[in-house]
């Protein structure tokens, strides 16, 4: 049998040993009634030969030439040793450490990275990770919520250049709480509309939701965004995009006293697209918020000897011990993709992970001037951005990206699905992997659609 | 040392960087960056040797016997993990066009399928990132199901004392009060505390079974008539299906809903405490309510169902379907194991719980409940010998850890003292189980004739005991220059 | 040998309170037993000055590293101060259970909640029955 080594005689040994005749004597507690043969429609069972052959054929399939969509995932270069470090046994195998003795080199690694994401996003303190960017979202409403003391109402603003993915997961998880939803449009340069902020702020509010750069990759006034926010007695929740921050400012240092909590996906930072995952939230916060912090947090401390060592810190708040008054409920999280997230960051340095954004900006620039020249699409935005631009067509974008998939181009995300006033206008995304030529074969394929 | 000590001023990666020149001067400086981030400055070959090393101090499957009750540390199947990291899976954007997703989504589809018929359910959905994910929809689904029928005083959710701590806290998470039900001294749910906090009010129950106490909960049928006549619903926790795969099936119980932990029964990695993967299943009942999306099969294609195509969905609760590579590791292990290997796998996980209990009862060890059987784990308590010997259950642990096995989950289920809730897992060969035992039979000798040995563990590994109060009083979580 | 102070009154979830003689105001703590099962507190959340609760509310959380536990009022009453020294010495609450480590002081609604609390002797008790159990 697959995976388990016992023979004939071992389980003979072992059942003797027991005082029992038979594995099925084990399981007499469980009423008959209940007992199954087995399961439908499983065949027998592959080899690994087998099973790699059938798994090549299907995973052929879905092998592209060209992908310029982004929408939350970002394809990017990843340096050989991020996952040839990553996947070490050690690394790989191990478990949340719970005996910080026996699990030094995890707790060491989820100190580097919590340090890594402050320093990226100009925070004061991290987590160990959340699921991904719309659950840390979520999270940090939940957050900003509970750090908000006599709150006379649960009111969140969420603009509608947020992520509409972030959106809906934010709704279908703080609801239950009662948490208020209230959408801000945007405006004609793609950007929060200022307008529409200063008829809002009429009725109190929790916090405002601030994306940098935006869903449709232009960047928001974030010092005027914040400061707004803060005059109206309100907190900030920034949800960035982590590789963008070695280029754009940070939460941190946004306005005049920076945000109050940041969040978002930390798959840009080491994490192939990987068909959706697993990828990874982080959430970032002032000082003085560390205790509503959810998730687990590694620490510093000493050892019997005085020896520096790193443990699990703050789980007083955590589902574990806490239960029903938890911060959160959150258990597993992603530690794996922080060690990748660690050890890219460490790889690449700042210097490094600048040029990642600013080779990402330049060929998206180099795209935004090729359109120049087009005629069957044009810029729908001419706003600053990161490397995403909107590209309106003049016939339904389900056909040109069908046209696309034909010769296994990805042409970007269907915008008109999610934002009715965008219609006909495409979501494409260029970094660093792309070449001139990649670039050419892009616009002329877009050309003949 | 911390990679951020190790740094030299101006070293940069030279071979991942061009020697381009770029301007940026269209972004308008307000937006700009002004001083880089306080990342590490070290070369390649530093980082390689720093993140090497540091592997080093870990214990982990691959390295150790891992017997964490609750956690099913088995073997994670290297041969899995190359299938599940095939080029065209990984390399693929989750938004790609229908076109480049059919091998992907076929896999998907599949385990959906193959996951509704191991717990007896209607439907799954793919969508939660672990098992607290999983709950959370869970109840949230419940919650839909009453509202959508009007019931809405139904305010409380029903836990056992020994729940696990994402029970509650999801239940809370999901708007509900929690109220927890007591456990029988042989390890059955109190029936009459039941019967009692049941009512108009009780939106439902979540239970594990076996239970968190590693036992069959052999009311449950009981239970789940109970919970239902006052028209509440009852949620399954998957943390334990490992002692039942492919014999008994959650929905044959009676539950409605439930999650499944891929990375405990289907044996994938834990990576120092996640990426998780929590699909949930429901029945034809609750099936309306799964979140989206999820993969369908319309003549020949693979499609993805949205809100459009369910509209009772409780909606969306991650940007992509799942932890896509957790959910091809799951399903490339069942494809491995087949039918028979399913059934083997609860079979010897049962087998090698019973026989390192008995075996432990033979050398002195105390039960926490000595009439049951074991499931896939049970309980010892070391009350005994923290009362003779001043040695508690963190001192044990402490011991074996400096053997170089992981020690068991301590202090949990919090209802059962000095405990230690001991899961083998049907990976573990004979050999390793009775090294387990000759330790444990050294211990308690130890105990009685050396206790210090067991008070001062670890002496073994990278540090000594750690001090948990001062890092919860003078807290550094991220490094700001100095120590 | 934990202590327990006749002058004070108790509850069986060991919290204690002293009424001042002349003013309305009583002080409110933990008992030794309470402070010595908690293990050494970290963290310590006090309810805001002003704020007007009901007998067995939770008012305060008391953290250590393994557990955080409530604190529930066994008085109505209106808060009208805290202990603000133990922000940064929580640590007193276990050195100094009844003096340095009080927890908040409320202006008492109901004489008669106060006079149906435990006294020592009472508390005796019940601490007796618990461990029996």
């Amino acid at each position: 049998m697959p995976f388990i080594p016992h023979t004939q005689a071992e389980v003979a040994a072992m059942l003797e040993s027991i005082g029992a005749t038979s594995c099925e004597e084990l399981f007499q507690e469980i009423p008959d009634a209940l007992k199954i043969k087995g399961i439908d429609g499983l065949g027998p069972g592959l080899t690994e030969m087998q099973a790699w052959r059938l798994m090549q054929t299907l995973a052929a399939q879905d092998q592209s030439k060209l992908n310029f969509i982004g929408a939350g995932c970002y394809e990017h270069y990843i340096p050989a040793a991020v996952w040839e470090l990553a996947t070490r046994g050690e690394f790989l195998t191990a478990y949340t450490p719970y005996q910080p003795e026996a699990s030094q080199g995890t707790l060491q690694v989820l100190y580097e990275y919590q340090s890594m994401l402050a320093a990226l996003t100009a925070m004061d303190v991290a987590n160990a990770s959340l699921y991904e960017g719309a659950t840390a979202l979520s999270e940090a409403i939940l957050m900003a919520i509970r750090c908000t003391k006599r709150a006379s109402n649960k009111r969140i603003l969420l603009p509608k250049s947020v992520h509409p993915f972030y959106r809906q997961v934010v709704k279908t998880m703080t609801s239950p709480q009662a948490v208020e939803l209230i959408e801000v449009e945007f405006d004609h340069n793609g950007q929060i509309s200022k307008q529409k902020l200063d008829e809002l702020a009429k009725q109190e509010f929790i916090a405002l939701v601030i994306p940098q750069p935006n869903f449709l990759g232009i960047l928001e006034d974030v010092d005027f965004l914040c400061d707004w926010a803060h005059q109206n007695g309100a907190l900030v929740i920034a949800t960035v995009n982590p590789l963008a921050m070695a280029l754009l400012k940070p939460p941190g240092e946004w306005g005049t006293n920076g945000a109050d909590f940041a969040c978002g996906e930390g798959q840009s930072l080491g994490v192939p697209l990987a068909s959706g995952g697993p990828y990874i939230g982080f959430l970032c916060c002032k000082r003085e918020y560390i205790r509503q912090l959810p998730g687990r947090i590694a620490g510093v401390t000493t050892d019997l000897d005085g020896k520096r060592g790193f443990v699990l810190t703050l789980q007083a708040r955590e589902q574990h011990i806490r239960r029903a008054k938890a911060t959160s409920n959150i258990c597993t999280n992603e530690s794996l993709l922080a060690t990748v997230n660690t050890i890219y960051l460490a790889l690449m340095g700042a210097k490094g992970l600048k040029q990642v954004a600013v080779q990402c900006h330049n060929n998206t620039s180099y795209l935004k001037e090729a359109l120049r020249t087009m005629s069957k699409f044009r810029l729908k935005f001419d706003s600053p951005f990161f490397h995403e631009l909107v590209l309106e067509f003049q016939k339904p974008v389900a056909e040109v990206l069908e046209h696309l998939a034909q010769q296994k181009i990805q042409g970007g995300f269907d915008l008109s699905i999610y934002y009715p006033e965008l219609g006909n206008c495409v979501l494409c995304c260029v970094t660093e992997t792309k070449s001139k030529q990649d670039l050419e074969q892009f616009i002329q394929a877009l050309e003949k659609c | 040392m911390l990679i951020f000590e190790k740094s030299v001023a101006n070293r940069y990666p030279k071979s991942q960087m061009s020697a381009e020149d770029i301007d940026c001067s269209d972004i308008p400086n307000k937006l700009l960056r002004k001083t880089p981030p306080k990342l590490p400055e070290v070369s390649e070959l530093q980082v390689i040797r720093h993140y090497s090393r540091l592997s080093q101090k870990n214990f982990s499957i691959d390295t150790n016997f891992y017997p964490l009750g609750s956690c099913t540390m088995k073997y994670n199947p290297r041969g899995v993990h190359k299938i599940a990291s095939l080029p065209g899976f990984l390399n693929r954007h989750p938004f790609s066009h229908l076109q480049q997703s059919q091998g992907f989504m076929q896999c998907a589809f599949e385990l959906q399928n193959v996951l509704a018929h191991i717990t007896g359910m209607n439907k799954v959905s793919l969508c939660p990132l672990a098992g607290a994910h999983g709950e959370f929809v869970g109840i949230a689904m419940i919650r839909a199901y009453h509202q959508a029928h009007g019931d809405l005083q139904r305010t409380e959710i029903l836990v056992p004392d020994n729940a696990h701590g994402t029970n509650p806290a999801s239940a809370s998470m999901c708007g509900f009060k929690v109220r927890e039900i007591a456990t029988n001294p042989d390890g059955d749910i109190n029936l009459d505390e039941l019967r009692a906090a049941l009512g108009s009010q009780t939106a439902g129950l979540m239970l594990t079974n076996p239970s968190t106490l590693g036992i069959y909960e052999r009311n449950v049928q009981q239970i789940a008539d109970l919970v239902h006549s006052v028209g509440g619903l009852l949620y399954y926790d998957g943390a334990n299906l490992n002692a039942i795969i492919g014999r008994v099936r959650p929905g044959d119980m009676g539950f409605d809903v439930m999650h499944l932990n891929l990375h405990k029964t289907f044996a994938t990695p834990h990576g120092g405490g996640g990426p998780g993967g929590g699909p949930v299943a429901a029945n034809a009942s609750l099936a309306p309510y799964l979140p989206v999306p999820m993969v369908s099969l319309v003549d020949g294609q693979y499609k993805w169902l949205t809100e459009l195509d369910c509209p009772n969905t409780i909606g969306r609760i991650t940007t992509c379907m799942g932890n896509a590579g957790v959910l091809l590791r799951a399903y490339i292990y069942i494809l491995m194991l087949g039918q028979e290997g399913v059934r083997r796998v609860s079979e010897i996980a049962v087998l090698n719980a019973n026989y390192l209990m008995r075996n432990l009862v033979k050398i002195g060890y105390t039960l926490a409940y000595p009439s049951r059987m074991a499931t896939h784990e049970f309980i010892i308590t070391l009350s005994k010998q923290y009362k003779q010997f001043s040695v508690n259950a963190l001192d044990f642990a402490k011991r074996i850890i400096d053997e170089g096995v992981h020690a068991p989950t301590i202090y949990f289920p919090l209802t059962v003292p000095e405990c230690w809730l001991i899961e083998p897992t049907e990976t573990e060969s004979k050999q390793e189980l009775d090294n387990f035992l000759r330790l444990m039979q050294e211990f308690l000798h130890e105990a009685a004739t050396n206790p210090e040995r067991l008070k001062e563990a670890p002496l073994n590994l990278p540090v000594k005991r750690l001090d948990e109060v001062k890092a919860a009083k003078d807290i550094n979580v991220v490094w700001s220059g100095s120590m | 040998m934990q202590h327990f102070p006749e002058e004070l009154m108790y509850t069986i979830t060991h919290e204690w309170a002293y009424k001042d003689e002349e003013k309305n105001i009583v002080t409110v703590g933990i008992t030794d037993y309470a402070q010595e099962k908690l293990g050494e507190i970290v963290f310590v959340e006090l309810p805001e000055v002003g704020l007007k609760i009901a007998a067995g509310d939770e008012v305060c959380v008391l953290e250590s590293v393994k557990s955080a536990a409530d604190v529930f009022s066994p008085l109505s009453g209106k808060i009208v101060a805290i202990n603000e020294d133990l922000e940064d010495s929580p640590g007193l609450i276990n050195s100094d259970p009844y003096q340095d480590g009080w927890l908040y002081k409320l202006e008492l609604k109901d004489q008669v909640e106060y006079d149906e609390l435990l006294d020592v002797h009472g508390y005796r008790e019940h601490l007796a029955e618990e461990a029996e159990e």
